[in-house]
């Protein structure tokens, strides 16, 4: 299915941290700002509340055959479960950002490009924790090519309470400027 | 089900939705929908079973409740969305088609569309081509409820409207009286599953590919429709004269279609999530001109591309 130009990101954490939502901001970023093809699915029901939950998206140019993740080559975890749980997913080569605060990566996690991102740090310093998915989402749209940085924010402006709209974007342009900061940190290297 | 079924007597556009454990608890009174011919719409996100089984994860195993559910013998509507956009085209077909045949009409969709996102136009509005039931024209004093047009469909008029209406699930007559003999039996029922019959071929809705030269037929519906027309795709690619048919109705069977094509192909292959439904159905249809493959699976996952291509391979072969 390589040659439909499918993307494959997937969101993993735990319920209560915005893993859902930051896939949906995704998909609606892809397919309203983007004009590409995208679809979003997730884990529901009991195995989702409480323990490791994750939520799938697949973005393409054309129509995509097959909805649900396959192989994601980028992975945005938030918890350690979730890291242990589905790390073994993520496509040879992969993408691993996670969230440094929680999540302390282990030895499987040097064979992908890893990226740590302190966000649920930073959301407290900004005074509300649950606009960690919200910097983790402003360093992907960075990091990964399959979605533009504006269609994310404006993806993200459509998705949050107007209440919190200052305070999401101020989350999503940190996480923006953590990853400028740590791409050149690459370059340099 | 009661509700919808009343609501739609009372002049409204009625549906419900639910997955196949609350599909087997609505049958009773979807009987009764097709017996006093009321036009309204169920969604059956359909998931593994039986009983409460996967209820978080996709299936095709309602297919033939979705069929014969109820007792007695009945014709039904039944469209199988593969995507959410179909999912809203299809849902305003499934009324269109409710109104026009005054028959209960299935959505039967899974938990892959029902659950998940993507992309979807809605049209404007003076696009999409609505349709309504058909009216009484005579005075209230000449109008019997079920006395049908020559397309075996009886007008009918709401409650409050000003005519009178009798409606049962007993058997009926054009009144809408209980009339329990033989007689009226056969006259009606027969209608019921005649007003559908007639129709058959405008009511059947098919998308096919690549089959002009095609050896090998993928017959797919819902969700594993476009995993299956990828794999076609994958087999033309390498040369191998693989075609698709995709059945938008699953009710009533396209079964001119497959007849048509039994001619032609060597070999159907019905990849289902469920342990061969429309299997079935192709093999009657196909009635030994062609050779026909389940590619089954229980439930629980999506059938891939790969599989169904590696399927197509291995027959190609043969």
């Amino acid at each position: 299915m390589r040659s439909e130009g499918r993307r494959g990101v997937m969101f993993g954490g735990f319920g209560g941290q915005g893993i859902v939502t930051a896939g949906f901001i995704t998909g609606q970023a892809a397919v309203l700002y983007d004009n590409k093809e995208a679809t979003f699915t997730q884990v529901y029901g009991p195995e989702a509340r409480g323990s490791a939950c994750y939520s799938g998206v697949v973005v393409s140019q054309g129509e995509i055959s097959y909805p649900y993740l396959l192989n994601p080559e980028i992975m945005v975890i938030m918890s350690q479960e979730a890291y242990e749980k589905f790390l073994p997913q993520l496509q040879q080569g992969g993408m691993l950002i996670v969230d440094s605060t929680i999540v302390k990566p282990g030895k499987l996690a040097e064979k992908y490009r890893l990226y740590k991102v302190p966000a649920t740090e930073m959301a407290e310093k900004l005074g509300r924790r649950i606009v960690a998915n919200v910097i983790m989402l402003g360093f992907a749209s960075v990091v990964w090519d399959a979605v533009s940085v504006e269609a994310l924010q404006e993806a993200v402006k459509a998705g949050v309470p107007k209440k919190y709209l200052g305070l999401n974007l101020k989350a999503f342009q940190i996480g923006v400027k953590l990853a400028e900061k740590a791409l050149k940190k690459t370059t340099e290297h | 089900m009661a509700a919808i079924l009343g609501a739609s007597w009372a002049g409204a556009k009625s549906m419900t939705a639910t997955s196949g454990p609350g599909l087997s608890l609505m049958m009773e009174n979807f009987g009764l929908g097709v017996m006093m011919e009321v036009p309204t719409v169920v969604v059956d996100i359909q998931r593994g079973g039986p009983s409460t089984g996967l209820p978080t994860l996709t299936a095709q195993g309602d297919v033939m409740q979705a069929r014969w559910g109820s007792h007695g013998h009945y014709e039904i509507i039944a469209l199988a969305p593969d995507s959410p956009q179909e999912a809203f085209d299809l849902t305003i077909r499934c009324f269109n088609l409710a109104e026009k045949y005054r028959v209960p009409v299935i959505l039967l969709a899974s938990e892959t569309v029902g659950l998940s996102a993507g992309k979807v136009v809605v049209p404007p509005e003076d696009e999409i081509k609505l349709i309504d039931r058909k009216k009484p024209t005579v005075p209230p004093g000449e109008y019997l409820p079920y006395r049908p047009d020559e397309d075996l469909i009886p007008p009918m008029a709401s409650a409050g409207e000003g005519y009178a209406i009798c409606a049962t699930g007993l058997t009926h007559d054009e009144k809408g009286y209980p009339e329990t003999n033989a007689e009226t039996q056969e006259k009606l029922v027969r209608r019921l599953n005649d007003k559908i019959r007639v129709h058959l071929e405008e009511i059947v809705d098919v998308e096919e590919e690549h089959l002009e030269d095609a050896e090998i037929a993928v017959v797919s519906y819902g969700q594993v429709s476009r995993p299956a027309k990828r794999a076609v795709k994958m087999a033309r690619d390498e040369g191998i004269k693989a075609g698709s048919i995709k059945l938008i109705t699953v009710w009533p069977f396209a079964e001119h279609v497959i007849r048509k094509w039994a001619k032609q192909v060597e070999w159907f292959i019905v990849p289902e999530l469920n342990y061969g439904q429309i299997y079935l159905e192709v093999r009657r249809e196909a009635c030994g001109d062609s050779k026909v493959v389940p590619i089954p699976r229980m439930g629980g996952r999506l059938i891939t591309p790969q599989e169904i291509y590696q399927e197509i391979k291995k027959v190609s072969k043969n």
